[in-house]
């Protein structure tokens, strides 16, 4: 198992691979959203490299959670940034990891709203085995899978890396 | 700890029922200020409804007026999705005669998750956190001259907000200590948060006996109270305490203890001014003052709707655990 994950060739290929979705379905003038804090670092990253006119969005959906009363609430939720009205928009999520799809089903809600986006774009650096709701994303930088106990963990936003490191068990 | 302040928890620590901040830690009253600091910063969001407390119900008991306390646990608990119902018992079932446990027990009956409850006796609260089913969380919104643990948590966060470290403060509280809930809280939150010290400035028949041992310093003239304070909190004069031979008159408390520009500048030239309100203008507080730049008492309104919601979410997340 290789620790360290090669973060500009996982960049690349998202950017590739978002490049032809938005091709294909003939988006124009898209809104990206990252969803804080490791989705928020990538969608900087594909934010410039696409090109997008506007803002970039930012998403906190700590009070979002299916999982808040097992978690308990975080004390230290950001305000999310939609920046302009997202009616009727293209608009294209981001997040580093996706995994059980739980996040995204949160920030679909949140996104949701604040109005009825025309389609909704799902790109992530990577996607690993452990979904547990029907959703998946659009645009992948590579799928991988993952023996259990093992967890990605991206580290930034300077220095941006990625690397598989094994979970502690709780004392 | 002991079983009267433990039943605020629940057997795994997590805070369950919120009625009094008497025996409560720091760290606790510094994550529920953390918390509140979240919702306060989302609360200028395009949307500021979130999906925690949905499904689930909430009711506020009030068995005392109180508007503005009850409006805004009422938007707190809209925020988080739950669903409420405001009763206004003194109106209803218990003028008939029906006994305060048989009122609660016909609510739980209805599936209810929460009750924030106001009432004129001491204790009130916690005899109901005492009786309720176990999924239930009460919330204290201020019992007889109890407690009002409530208002002092948006009093420390608005503190917090202005002042950040409160192991440099002075802060007076001036007034009605005697008979004030909110004082007896705002006091006990000040002294476990670390305040350099609480003063408290009062008539001596608006103060109790021995108040020393409440861990604040006794004051009897607004000169030498404020002199050097970081925050000062006004008291409302409820105006029942003059008909009770306690004070001579309106004017004359004014003079000696209503909070003037001219008193006012016995405080550092920083101070903020707060009050619980309702405020009695020209009572206890000039309106200059009220009305001026030192003021926040209306920002102690905006932020008690993030720190209700911060109580309110932390106490349901206790009761989700225990299904």
């Amino acid at each position: 198992m290789i620790n360290r994950l090669n973060i500009q060739g996982l960049l690349d290929q998202l950017e590739q691979a978002l490049k032809k979705t938005i091709t294909d379905r003939g988006i124009e003038n898209p809104v990206m959203i990252g969803i804080h804090t490791g989705g928020v670092w990538i969608a900087q990253k594909m934010h410039e490299r696409l090109n997008i006119k506007e803002p970039l969005g930012l998403l906190d959906i700590s009070f979002y959670r299916d999982d808040f009363s097992q978690i308990g609430v975080n004390p230290k939720v950001k305000p999310s940034q939609l920046p302009i009205d997202i009616e009727g928009r293209d608009i294209i999520l981001i997040d580093d990891v996706f995994y059980t799809g739980r996040t995204i089903r949160a920030a679909l809600n949140e996104i949701f709203d604040y109005g009825r986006p025309k389609q909704v774009v799902l790109g992530v650096l990577l996607e690993r085995n452990g979904r547990q709701i029907p959703m998946k994303p659009d645009c992948v930088g590579e799928t991988i899978t993952l023996p259990p106990g093992q967890r990605i963990k991206l580290t930034g936003p300077e220095n941006l890396a990625i690397h598989v490191e094994t979970i502690e068990k709780a004392a | 700890m002991t079983s009267d302040q433990g039943i605020q928890f629940t057997p795994e620590g997590k805070l369950k029922h919120f009625l009094t901040i008497e025996g409560l830690s720091k760290s606790l009253l510094t994550e529920i200020l953390e918390v509140a600091e979240s919702f306060a910063s989302v609360s200028e969001q395009q949307v500021k409804k979130f999906p925690l407390l949905r499904g689930k119900t909430i009711i506020n008991l009030f068995f005392e007026n109180s508007t503005r306390t009850r409006t805004t646990f009422d938007l707190a608990a809209t925020r988080l999705s739950a669903d409420v119902l405001n009763m206004d018992i003194s109106t209803s079932a218990t003028s008939k005669g029906e006994t305060l446990l048989d009122t609660i027990h016909n609510l739980e009956a209805m599936h209810i998750d929460m009750f924030v409850v106001r009432h004129a006796v001491s204790g009130a609260a916690h005899f109901i956190a005492q009786h309720v089913a176990p999924n239930i969380s009460v919330i204290n919104a201020g019992d007889g001259q109890h407690a009002h643990p409530t208002q002092a948590m948006l009093d420390m966060f608005t503190i917090r907000r202005f002042k950040k470290d409160f192991s440099q403060l002075k802060v007076a509280i001036v007034g009605d200590i005697l008979h004030s809930r909110v004082a007896r809280s705002q006091i006990q939150a000040l002294n476990i948060l670390g305040v350099l010290a609480v003063h408290v400035i009062a008539p001596k028949t608006l103060l109790p006996a021995q108040a020393e041992s409440l861990g604040v310093k006794v004051f009897y003239d607004m000169k030498q109270g404020l002199e050097g304070v970081d925050v000062i909190i006004m008291l409302r004069l409820q105006k029942e305490r003059m008909t009770g031979a306690l004070l001579p008159t309106e004017s004359e408390y004014y003079k000696c203890y209503g909070l003037t520009e001219e008193k006012l500048e016995f405080a550092k030239q920083d101070a903020i001014v707060m009050h619980p309100g309702p405020i009695n203008r020209g009572v206890e507080i000039a309106s200059e003052v009220a009305d001026g730049m030192k003021s926040v008492i209306l920002k102690q309104v905006s932020y008690g709707i993030a720190v209700r919601m911060a109580i309110m979410s932390m106490t349901m997340q206790a009761t989700g655990n225990r299904e």
